[in-house]
């Protein structure tokens, strides 16, 4: 198992290593799944790429972790597709490898008439993406679903197949799978110009150069640059949108029972409120077009928006505690649909503009890719995938046992009943399982992602510097 | 999923100064088996990080006071469990548990909670901005400079000047971080007295007053934060380290997942004066009741809940019931919240929101006054205002809520006493 975070990539004394079959830049949870999908061939020998120190460092950890229906996708656009073939794909993996999803089903609540009238639409739209368990319902029936709602609701579509899920977990399974099943991953390894040398890709990274006979672009916000290194042009540009969120307390969780979508109209997209399997409340996200690909910050406008709204559709959200505020970036573009293009006789492929849904669609897109690579290049020998062993991620979500639950798992192990993390109910056995594990954290960060550790409302008060001694000590438990 | 059961007579929630004081009161009186639940590996709450003085009577380190109050509820008989949470509850009385030797039930009598407070981070303050390392919580700061030995940083911005800003520049100190700056969105600094030693601990640190953190700067780690002024003008302050101090609030999880009532204004569980919560046998102290009065009120306040606690196990207690007590701006807070004719107090806790020149406080039921006091000096925002207790006797138990109000000099509503 490979995973690499510095040094060359290429050590010296090893003056002409082997190429790799292909190369996917992006470690988001876009390219994890293709690597993974890949993986599915051991005769490849396949390289991840990564700019950032971890996997899904970028919009991937930062989104509304909702794993939609594409009931309200453009009706035959190949995002449509992918969203309604990759929910069906990832809720039957998340099943077998531990990834939290809790089917909540989701309530687009209609506030005016615009709104209202907004509905029949938007079943006919569910109809035509091949959803059909959608239906409207009128105001008493919303407000019996929804207790808590605030005052002037007219109705609602109600989408019982919207389900909401870790996007952690889900990129770190891909990448897990994927590394264990031969795949090199390489972190802090930004490419940085791509040439063409005897029919290969020759990368040349912040870690020095490699090979590659396929390339697989996958990077998120910047697959246009990438585009443009790779083919000197290409054909859209990324305009980042950003989503802002605020993160509400665990003791918010009941307040909410649905996803509460917003019911788009001419005048704009709302915002939603959502429950997290950690058991938080999500409320966001804004959209806002901006050029800088590096703005995940947070803003006060952006913030005090969505207080604005989050008042009206939960007045009693916004008497408890904040744990969180966040931004992400949509890597929108001019196109209407997602991006992805194979250059057969560049042996690339390009994954862009995967907007709002790459969550859902991920495993979709994945196995998408691998088509058009199959097809493009006969001399990878697509042929006989094979099943990769399963992988079972530790649990973060609220709707199983967390491990200071179980008794079982204590008793095999004290650790597990060792809670570092209170605000969490974070083990010092799951935080040792994070630092020893397949793909380990670089952060704090990183570590919060993987067990849930400092991510509660007290934000490290108790345990701040409990936790950072044991990433700091980790040494103790394993090669670092 | 299998729980080892057992019952006990008390349990008591947290090992700070509160709940040590009352396992102690419990046991020194013979309350048989009184066993105190202890999430951190240490029991002592709070001042086992607060390595500056100023705690308990003689004004010892907080290590010290905590290893007193630890040895003293030792020495009575009580047992102090820790590594072990109170997770939820199984009935009203009875407690679920982790610890490392695996899950419990726990049935008891009586409970007492004394879970503490906490400060308010970075994200529940809504400050903007990017979300880099280095931004923390004086907890968080005591716990990395003198239970870790960490490294923090080189240059520090400290947030709020509330009395706990001392705490924080004592621990920056210690760690060899230069403080660039000391903010608060208030109009003058609130350290008071212990402003005195701050000083001349941090000898040199501007004070910023009028200023409101408007965004955190930096990836990966924080590389200053942006301030705007009262006049509106933005200023940055570079810095790789930022503490947000003060704006406790009530770690009220456990008494929530029970059913037990909040005060709308602490934000913790709302008790009489006895401090009985609104769920029979179950009392709260410290603060949980009111984030953050001194050691020596916590303990006091577990102290007297020994009391009430045992007079509830042999059926002697008052009864139960009695009005609200509320306040009304500025007034921001009361604690206890609840009033009991039979129930005597002897003081009562209260927060303004604004600064107060020499207020004076009517406390009122029904139109009817019970109580004027006159406040011999400025109010300021979080600090601890006083109310003496005795008017309590006066109230009427099927009454309407008490209202405690500020007055102006003879009694009208909030005269010339605000500024
Ligand atoms: C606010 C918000 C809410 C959302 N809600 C949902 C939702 O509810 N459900 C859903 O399905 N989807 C949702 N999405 C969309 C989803 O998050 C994205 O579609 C998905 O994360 C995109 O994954 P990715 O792998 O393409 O991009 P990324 O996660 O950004 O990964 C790209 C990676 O490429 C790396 N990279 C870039 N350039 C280079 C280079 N030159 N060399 C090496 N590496 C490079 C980056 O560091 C990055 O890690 C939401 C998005 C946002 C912003
Ligand atoms: C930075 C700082 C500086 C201070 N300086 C001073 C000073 O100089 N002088 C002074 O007098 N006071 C000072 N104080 C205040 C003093 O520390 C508090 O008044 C005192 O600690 C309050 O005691 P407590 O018992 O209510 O709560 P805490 O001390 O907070 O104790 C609560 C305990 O409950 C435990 N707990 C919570 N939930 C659970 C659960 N579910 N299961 C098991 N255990 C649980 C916690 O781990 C904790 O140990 C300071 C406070 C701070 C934060």
């Amino acid at each position: 198992m490979t995973v690499t975070s510095k040094g060359p990539l290429c050590p010296e004394r090893q003056m002409s290593p082997r190429p790799y079959d292909v190369a996917v830049v992006g470690a988001g949870v876009v390219g994890t799944a293709i690597a993974r999908e890949l993986a599915r061939h051991p005769h490849l020998h396949i390289a991840l790429l990564e700019a950032s120190a971890d996997v899904g460092d970028g919009t991937s950890k930062a989104n509304t972790a909702i794993l939609h229906t594409g009931f309200d996708a453009v009706p035959g656009s190949l995002e449509a597709r992918l969203v309604r073939e990759g929910q069906r794909l990832l809720a039957a993996y998340a099943a077998e490898s531990g990834i939290p999803v809790e089917p909540v089903g989701a309530l687009l609540v209609a506030w005016d008439d615009a709104q209202l009238d907004a509905l029949p639409g938007l079943l006919e739209k569910a109809g035509r993406n091949g959803y059909d368990a959608a239906r409207i319902i009128g105001a008493d029936e919303t407000r019996a679903r929804e207790p808590h709602l605030g005052p002037g609701v007219l109705g609602a579509l109600d989408v019982p197949g919207e389900s909401i899920i870790c996007p952690w977990t889900t990129t770190l399974a891909y990448a897990t799978q994927a590394v264990r099943s031969g795949v090199e991953l390489h972190l802090n390894t930004r490419v940085e110009t791509v040439s063409s040398e005897g029919g290969d890709h020759l990368l040349a990274t912040s870690r020095g150069a490699l090979r590659a006979r396929f390339l697989v672009n996958a990077a998120g916000l910047n697959a246009d640059v990438l585009d443009r290194l790779v083919l000197g042009a290409g054909d859209f540009t990324v305009t980042p949108r950003r989503g802002q969120l605020i993160v509400f307390d665990e003791l918010a969780r009941d307040l909410v029972r649905h996803i509460l979508l917003p019911v788009p109209t001419a005048l704009g997209k709302g915002v939603l409120v959502a429950p997290t399997v950690y058991g938080n409340v999500l409320l966001g996200p804004t959209a806002e077009d901006l050029d800088d690909k590096e703005a995940t910050g947070t803003t006060a406008d952006g913030l005090d928006g969505l207080l604005t709204k989050g008042r009206r559709i939960l007045p009693a959200l916004l008497d408890e505690e904040v744990t969180a505020v966040y931004a992400g970036l949509r890597a929108a573009t001019e196109h209407d649909d997602y991006r992805i293009r194979c250059h057969k006789e560049r042996r690339y492929v390009t994954v862009g503009g995967i907007r709002s849904t790459g969550l859902t669609a991920s495993m979709a897109i994945a196995a998408h890719v691998a088509g058009l690579i199959a097809e493009a290049d006969a001399g990878l020998d697509l042929e006989e995938p094979v099943e990769p062993a399963p992988v079972h991620m530790p649990n973060l979500g609220e709707a199983f046992p967390r491990p200071y639950q179980r008794a079982d798992l204590i008793a095999t192990d004290p650790a597990y009943g060792t809670i570092v993390c209170h605000c969490e109910r974070v083990t010092r056995g799951e935080i040792r399982d994070a630092l020893i594990s397949t793909v380990p954290p670089a952060s704090l960060e990183g570590l919060r992602r993987r067990t849930r550790a400092r991510g509660g409302r007290c934000q490290g008060f108790y345990c701040g510097a409990a936790v950072r001694a044991l990433h700091e000590g980790r040494g103790e438990w394993g090669p670092e | 999923m299998t729980r080892r059961q057992r019952s006990v007579d008390v349990i008591v929630v947290g090992a700070g100064p509160a709940g040590l004081a009352a396992a102690r009161g419990l046991a020194d009186h013979g309350v048989g088996v009184v066993e105190v639940l202890e999430r951190e590996a240490v029991a002592g709450g709070v001042p086992r990080h607060c390595h500056h003085r100023g705690f308990g009577r003689w004004g010892v380190t907080g290590p010290q006071y905590a290893a007193r109050t630890v040895e003293a509820a030792l020495g009575s008989g009580a047992r102090v469990r820790t590594g072990v949470t109170a997770t939820g509850w199984a009935g009203p009385l009875t407690l679920d548990t982790t610890g490392p030797h695996g899950l419990e039930r726990i049935a008891a009598r009586a409970v007492v909670l004394a879970t503490g407070a906490r400060e308010r981070p970075r994200s529940a303050r809504l400050v903007p901005g990017t979300r880099p390392a280095g931004v923390l919580t004086t907890g968080e700061l005591q716990q990395a400079v003198h239970l870790h030995a960490q490294r923090v940083g080189t240059r520090a911005v400290v947030v709020g000047a509330e009395p706990v800003g001392y705490a924080a520049l004592s621990a920056l100190r210690r760690a060899g971080v230069t403080v660039a700056a000391l903010t608060t969105e208030e109009p003058r600094h609130q350290l008071g007295r212990a402003w005195a030693a701050a000083a001349r601990l941090g000898h040199g640190v501007p004070v910023l007053t009028g200023a409101t953190v408007a965004e955190l700067l930096g990836r990966g780690r924080v590389s200053g934060v942006r301030l705007r002024h009262r006049d509106g003008r933005l200023t940055t302050v570079d810095c790789d380290t930022v503490v947000f101090t003060g704006d406790f609030v009530p770690d009220h999880e456990l008494a929530r997942r029970g059913g037990v009532a909040l005060d709308p204004g602490t934000r913790g569980p709302a008790v009489d004066g006895a401090f009985r919560t609104g769920a029979d046998g179950v009392f709260a102290v410290g603060n949980v009741l009111h984030a953050v009065e001194p050691a020596l009120w916590a303990a006091r306040e577990g102290a007297l809940a020994a009391d009430a606690v045992r007079g509830f196990l042999d059926g002697s207690g008052p009864a139960r019931g009695g009005p609200a007590i509320e306040v009304a701006a500025p007034l921001r807070w009361v604690a206890p919240n609840r009033a009991v004719p039979q129930v005597p107090v002897d003081a009562f806790v209260l927060r303004t929101s604004q600064a107060l020149t020499r207020p004076v406080l009517v406390v009122t039921q029904d139109g009817r006054r019970l109580h004027r006091q006159y406040v011999p000096r400025r109010a300021l925002p979080n600090r601890t205002l006083h109310l003496a207790g005795r008017w309590t006797r006066s109230v009427d138990a099927t009454g309407g809520p008490v209202r405690i109000t500020v007055g102006g000099p003879r009694g009208g509503n909030l005269g010339a006493a605000t500024e």
